[in-house]
């Protein structure tokens, strides 16, 4: 049977150089509780590798968890994009790092911390999170749907950082699967300089860097369970299951 | 060339590193995008954009850039000017485009990458 859950899909952990450093598994998972949210999504910069660390200490306490990461376009556009399998998530990570140049400085940039489960530290990733990938934006949707992935154009309102803010507008052809809104307030004046977000569902996440943000803004979704598969299928809009109001 | 003759001689508004005035420049670079910028200028270059988010503030701190011009009247976000204070990095405010600011420039005798025999 199909249900409405509620979801903040765009969350940064510790790894993700802008990122809190209490940003941490137990303590997103224990924020997510708190807000009531059905399903969340990890999604850092450039990377995937602690995904894995949130979906465990999430299985504990019975939130959902998607694994996502936010990359970084040739032309500083964030794309957000989201997996069904472990492999998926491997792969996408595999080749944004290929295309991914430099070294993190961390007291210019920040830290970026690789956590375990239970919050531990594993190490740090001593790539350039925050920097951009060679990839141009077409090239990283096609490769998100080749490894069975989702592609949603982060934050279009906002003017860094986001395809409207880079290009002026969403080049038509592209094959998103969805778009980010920041601001919902925005919304009615996006859509009357921007017609074309209309081709596309639009979902709002909290873009949460820090513990306090998480389920500041959600979207609901139709689905019959809250796992990656059926969140694909409601990007997709097959079998009933969709996407519903961004709240 | 001192900032501060850049500042008198092009009318910017000083929006922070006002102490900071007094660097020395030895170039200049223009462009929007933060990965060129880190890749291609060079240190005591002084960096003209219109971008306005605080990332700006940390790659003139990576490259040690003598100072950002914000074109176009641009004004920085909160964060920007917060962090840029604390940096002790100068943002100048222009209210010219981009190409008017880097021909000014130019004729004042600030060399670009290519003119300093640089890459």
């Amino acid at each position: 049977m199909l249900e409405e859950f509620r979801g903040d899909l765009h969350i940064h952990t510790c790894l993700s150089p802008c990122g809190d450093l209490s940003m941490l598994p137990t303590l997103i998972i224990m924020k997510a509780k708190e807000k009531n949210l059905d399903i969340i999504g990890i999604c850092d910069h450039n990377t995937t590798e602690n995904v894995a660390a949130v979906q465990k200490a999430g299985e504990k306490e019975g939130v959902s968890v998607i694994g996502g990461i936010e990359i970084t376009s040739q032309e500083e556009a964030h794309i957000l994009a989201f997996f069904r399998t472990g492999a998926g998530l491997e792969n996408i990570k595999n080749i944004v790092y290929e295309h991914l140049p430099g070294i993190n400085n961390e007291v210019v940039f920040g830290e970026q911390v690789i956590v375990d489960d239970k919050d531990e530290m594993l190490g740090i990733n001593e790539r350039l999170l925050i920097g951009a990938t060679t990839l141009f934006l077409e090239q990283i949707i096609d490769i998100v749907h080749n490894l069975g992935g989702v592609a949603i154009a982060s934050h279009i309102d906002r003017e860094a950082f986001s395809i409207i803010g880079q290009l002026g507008f969403i080049p038509s052809g592209l094959k998103l699967d969805g778009v980010e809104v920041s601001s919902l307030g925005k919304l009615r004046q996006l859509r009357v300089t921007h017609p074309e977000i209309d081709n596309f569902p639009i979902v709002s996440f909290s873009d949460a860097h820090y513990l306090e943000d998480i389920g500041k803004k959600t979207t609901s979704f139709l689905l019959e369970d809250t796992n990656a598969e059926e969140l694909y299928k409601a990007f997709k809009g097959v079998e009933g299951r969709k996407v519903l109001s961004a709240q | 060339m001192k900032l501060k003759e850049i500042v008198d001689k092009l009318e910017l508004d000083v929006k922070t590193g006002s102490s900071n005035l007094d660097k020395e420049i030895s170039g200049g670079y223009v462009s929007d995008l933060l990965s060129d910028v880190m890749a291609n200028s060079r240190e005591g270059d002084i960096w003209i954009t219109l971008q306005i988010h605080q990332n700006i503030v940390a790659v003139a701190s990576l490259k040690n850039l003598a100072g950002i011009v914000l074109v176009n009247s641009r004004v920085p976000e909160n964060e920007t000017i917060k962090k840029a204070e604390k940096e002790g990095i100068p943002i100048l405010v222009s209210n010219l485009p981009a190409f008017e600011v880097v021909g000014k420039l130019h004729r004042m005798g600030i060399p670009g990458t290519a003119d300093a025999g640089g890459i």
